[in-house]
């Protein structure tokens, strides 16, 4: 289970945050995902309402989460389109030769105290 | 003081596994350790390839292995009993992956100053373990042909992060769709550098060129 394994991470990440800046009680975690990282929102969430409530400095912390839309640029003609509709093949010149921009993101963005 | 604050964080997720690995990555290097994260889905022949491998080069090389897995030690049995290999079992505790530190947690069982090479049975899943940097210095995965010749397009990030593709079980082709040819060009299109390397893990055949290659890599990481 992906998602958990992730979670893990926030977990560690944000208690450390809290703590340097000497928050007793984190009350939400902003998270950036793309669109094609393999990561299931409502997975991520379910999870991370387990995992919190074992913490003290999150119990009840809730996640928000906003997706990041994939796009992707094309090489050949320089055009940018969305990934999940097309894909690798660019839809204005059918080239291949395209890479993701933007939408394989699994960040924290910022922590509401 | 209940005022609402908010704190930037604006941080990847793997930053820190990320970090964790690069400098396990040195400090083999350091030692001249050579370690190879071993990936696929669930019962594509991690172990059967090992196991042939390692009969071929356990002359040419100190080997030991590395089996992860959820919760059982069988691999690391069937390795040992197949091979005479040193083989230890690291439990996931549940995950579905490895990262850099329980790969390093595992690495405090080996005998580090008497091997050259590790090879890490990675836990069965084309998704997490790709991205979790273990620390290994070359990433290969097998793909079997039961699982279809399209794998490349679904996983692309698996695809993405390896060196090396075995693609395994050729001797039951006839009795699937799987196109070679085509499989290379989409393992191509993700990833332009990948080798790879067709073989039959239950007869043997193709797997002393993934034994060259691996001697190779060996070599090169010690001596350059
Ligand atoms: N026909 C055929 N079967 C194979 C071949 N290689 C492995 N198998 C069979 O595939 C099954 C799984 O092989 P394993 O080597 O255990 O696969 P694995 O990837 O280590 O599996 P997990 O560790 O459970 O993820 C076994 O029944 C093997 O005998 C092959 O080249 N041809
Ligand atoms: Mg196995
Ligand atoms: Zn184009």
């Amino acid at each position: 289970m992906h998602e958990l394994g992730i979670v893990f991470y926030i977990v560690k990440d944000v208690k450390q945050v809290a703590e340097e800046n000497h928050v007793e009680h984190v009350s939400s975690v902003v998270m950036d995902i793309g669109e094609v990282s393999t990561v299931v929102p409502h997975l991520l969430t379910d999870c991370w309402r387990w995992a919190a409530d074992k913490e003290d400095v999150l119990r009840g912390c809730e996640m928000k989460v906003n997706t990041i839309p994939a796009v992707t640029l094309c090489g050949d003609c320089n055009k940018e389109y969305e990934t999940v509709k097309f894909g690798k093949t660019c839809p204005y010149c059918n080239s291949k030769n395209t890479w993701l921009l933007r939408g394989n993101e699994v960040e924290i963005n910022s922590i509401i105290v | 003081m209940d005022a609402i604050k908010v704190i930037e964080i604006k941080k990847s997720v793997f930053e820190d596994n990320d970090k964790d690995a690069e400098n396990l990555r040195k400090e083999l290097k350091d030692k001249g350790v050579f370690l190879l994260n071993l990936m696929s889905a669930p019962g594509s022949g991690k172990t059967t390839t090992l196991i042939q491998t390692l009969n071929r080069i356990k002359d040419k090389v100190h080997v030991a292995v590395m089996e992860a897995d959820i919760d059982s030690d069988v691999d690391a049995v069937k390795i040992r009993e197949a091979t005479g290999v040193s083989s230890i079992q690291l439990h996931t505790g549940g995950m579905c992956h490895l990262d850099a530190e329980m790969t390093r947690q595992g690495l405090d069982n080996v005998e580090l100053k008497d091997v050259d090479l590790v090879v890490l049975e990675n836990v069965g899943n084309l998704v997490c373990p790709a991205e979790f940097d273990t620390g290994a210095v070359r990433n290969a995965m097998i793909l079997s042909v039961p699982e279809g010749d399209d794998k490349p397009l679904k996983y692309p990030l698996m695809f993405t992060v390896c060196d090396l593709v075995i693609i395994n079980k050729t001797d039951v082709m006839p009795y699937f769709d799987f196109d070679l040819n085509r499989c290379k060009e989409y393992i191509h299109q993700r990833n332009p550098k990948a080798q790879v390397i067709p073989i039959c893990a239950k007869t043997g055949e193709g797997v002393d060129a993934f034994a060259q290659w691996l001697l190779a890599e060996v070599n090169a990481w010690k001596n350059n």
